[in-house]
């Protein structure tokens, strides 16, 4: 083990020395600029430490694959199950549902994958590790924000999975590179917006599986209540108008626009909104659920 | 000045259950609290509020002058927490586990670097420093969560049971880690279920039961508290026993008890002068024993005193008067 001398890290804090941790010189290393003083996080600071934990998960995720098949594998499996299983019955040829199908999958997948932000928080809720967050000198709402911005990278493989077999499969973008990353964009927001409402579950709920439960309940209707897989007008006039106010609907529509063609300002204008509207609403409130249970 | 802890009337309330019903403690700066007590007594909760985890329902505390309700953040740059279970993250690595904590504290990737380095160094990690947490051992996994909680360069520092389900030798790894720590400057307030933790480590010590602070002092006040010695007469064998059992009655005023598989006479007596006329009575009878001591109550003695009850399942090892030889002084 450590030796004595080993131990000597630099002079600890006392009461007297509140003051800027720059007076600080013995030691192996400077006084940590985290402890000069303030009452609070400053928003700056408070964003960095939200980066970090969000770096943190990041690699968690990385270092579990089969945390990823959700999505690797799985839009792997329903590009094949759609387009092959349905596509002949619902389009006439797989061919043309293909075209009609991936921008769907991609929202599907994508929106999915922001599920799992509340299953994360509710495991890391059970384990020590964020008392231990809790007891550092951070902002209260880091580790929330890095469990939300940590799925980023999983939104962009899920993105780049479901389209990149689809143009195995010969789905072609027919506008350019730029509207298509756009298309992706404009989804990832929505899934960092619907991961403020999966880290709310994570937060009221009482375990992982649960989180699991509920947001397959929430997330089966949005997705396949939307012109994602099939067109609203095959529909009876109640659905229907589900269809159409689902933001589910106008984010698929939306990233038709920009990878095929057609109308995209409207549903565009409307994702946003919805992206704004689910952001203002929630972000609030899975926080003061996370405050609360912390 | 003010001590780096102090507390005052803290209270605290699930719903029904009254976790701490007034718990009022100081811990001296630079000095060692070693917090006594049973399974469910308010240890931890205790701690959780002192490291601003828990907001108490009534009281107040102040860790190195700033409040813990009021200034939360002030305290948390200056405090070192290590739980109960190890609170490290299982799928990040050793060094990983330090740099993030680092990082978290305001350092640059490099200041993060070198400090987790350094740690690991000092807390014999650096074989796994490279291997994700979740394939540490028990000992090496509390060793990190140690380290992860002086990234910061606390000046308090609360150990909430540390040694809890350590072999002996993880366990005295981090006794003289303490100890070191302490050399250094850094306050600390340890709670332990282990008498002899608490005696080896701490400088004052506060008994807990029941969310109340029932004692207070040095371990030797306690000690001294729970009033009279025991004098310990072996003898080399049977022969003399009766002889030494009479010696001792006349001179203590009672009938030692016997113990004839170790030819044992033990006796409670209450003035220490006992021993000398004692060593000259049994000189001049010409009787030699084996060992002649004075002892003093263990700690254990003391907590059942104080408390009416030994509460440690699992760790019976450690049960019974005869825990450490520290607690006594030899004649």
């Amino acid at each position: 083990m450590n030796t004595a001398t080993g131990m000597s890290a630099g002079p600890p804090h006392t009461a007297a020395s509140a003051g800027p941790a720059g007076v600080e010189t013995a030691g192996s290393f400077a006084a940590p600029p985290g402890r000069a003083g303030g009452r609070r996080v400053g928003f700056v600071d408070g964003v960095r430490h939200g980066l970090i934990l969000a770096w943190r998960n990041m690699i968690k995720g990385w270092r579990t694959p089969e945390q990823l098949f959700d999505v690797t594998l799985q839009p792997i499996v329903f590009v094949l199950l759609f387009v092959f299983f349905f596509g002949g019955a619902v389009a006439g040829d797989w061919h043309r549902y293909l075209r009609y199908v991936i921008p769907g999958i991609m929202v599907q997948t994508v929106l999915m994958a922001s599920m799992y932000t509340g299953m994360t928080l509710n495991s890391d809720l059970a384990t020590g590790v964020f008392d231990r967050f809790r007891s550092l000198p951070i902002a209260r709402s880091a580790a929330l924000v890095g469990a939300v911005l940590g799925d980023f990278v999983r939104y962009v493989v899920a993105a780049v999975f479901v389209v990149g077999f689809g143009m195995i499969l010969g789905f072609r973008i027919h506008t350019n590179p730029l509207a298509a990353v756009a298309a992706g964009g404009l989804v990832i927001a929505m899934a960092l917006a619907l991961s403020c409402v999966s880290a709310l579950v994570g937060m009221l709920a009482r375990s992982p599986g649960t989180v699991q439960g509920v947001s397959f309940m929430m997330m089966l209707p949005l997705s396949f209540g939307s012109s994602a897989f099939v067109q609203a007008d095959t529909m009876p006039s109640g659905l229907r108008a589900f269809v159409h106010a689902n933001p589910v609907t106008h984010l698929v529509e939306a990233s038709r626009g920009l990878m095929l063609g057609g109308p995209v300002a409207g549903p565009v204008l409307a994702c946003l909104a919805w992206t704004a509207g689910i952001i203002v609403v929630f972000a609030p409130l899975s926080v003061r659920a996370y405050l609360r249970r912390t | 000045m003010a001590e780096a802890i102090e507390a005052e009337g803290l209270v605290m309330r699930f719903g029904a259950v009254i976790a701490l019903d007034g718990v009022s403690l100081v811990g001296r700066t630079g000095a060692v609290l070693g917090m006594l007590g049973p399974n469910g007594s308010g240890k931890t909760t205790t701690v959780r509020v002192l490291a601003t985890l828990l907001r108490p329902t009534a009281g107040h505390a102040r860790v190195c002058g700033f409040d813990t309700v009021s200034d939360p953040h002030r305290v948390r740059a200056r405090i070192g927490l290590t739980g109960q279970y190890a609170s490290v993250d299982e799928d990040l690595s050793g060094l990983e586990n330090l740099y993030l904590i680092g990082r978290l504290f305001g350092l640059s990737r490099r200041q993060a670097r070198t400090r987790a380095g350094d740690l690991i160094e000092m807390f014999n990690l650096a074989e796994a420093a490279a291997r994700r947490a979740r394939t540490y051992s028990g000992g090496m996994r509390r060793r990190l969560d140690l380290a992860a909680s002086l990234v910061g360069n606390p000046a308090v520092l609360f150990l909430d049971e540390p040694t809890t389900g350590l072999d002996p030798h993880s366990r005295n790894d981090v006794w003289r880690m303490v100890t070191e720590l302490v050399a250094d400057g850094t306050t600390v307030l340890l709670t332990t279920q282990y008498l002899e933790e608490a005696d080896r480590l701490a400088d004052d010590i506060v008994v807990v039961d029941h969310g109340r602070v029932i004692a207070y002092g040095t371990p030797d006040e306690l000690k001294s508290r729970a009033g009279a010695q025991t004098l310990h007469v072996r003898l080399t064998g049977p022969e003399q026993l009766d002889v030494a059992a009479a010696t001792v009655a006349e001179l203590v005023g009672t009938r030692p008890a016997r113990d004839l598989d170790t030819n044992l006479l033990t006796s409670r007596v209450s003035d220490p002068a006992v021993l000398a006329v004692l060593v000259r009575r049994f000189d001049e009878a010409g009787i030699v024993p084996a060992e002649l001591a004075l002892l003093r109550p263990s700690l254990d003695e003391v907590f059942l005193g104080l408390t009416g009850h030994l509460d440690r399942p699992g760790q019976p090892e450690l049960v019974g008067s005869d825990v450490t030889d520290t607690d006594r002084s030899a004649a």
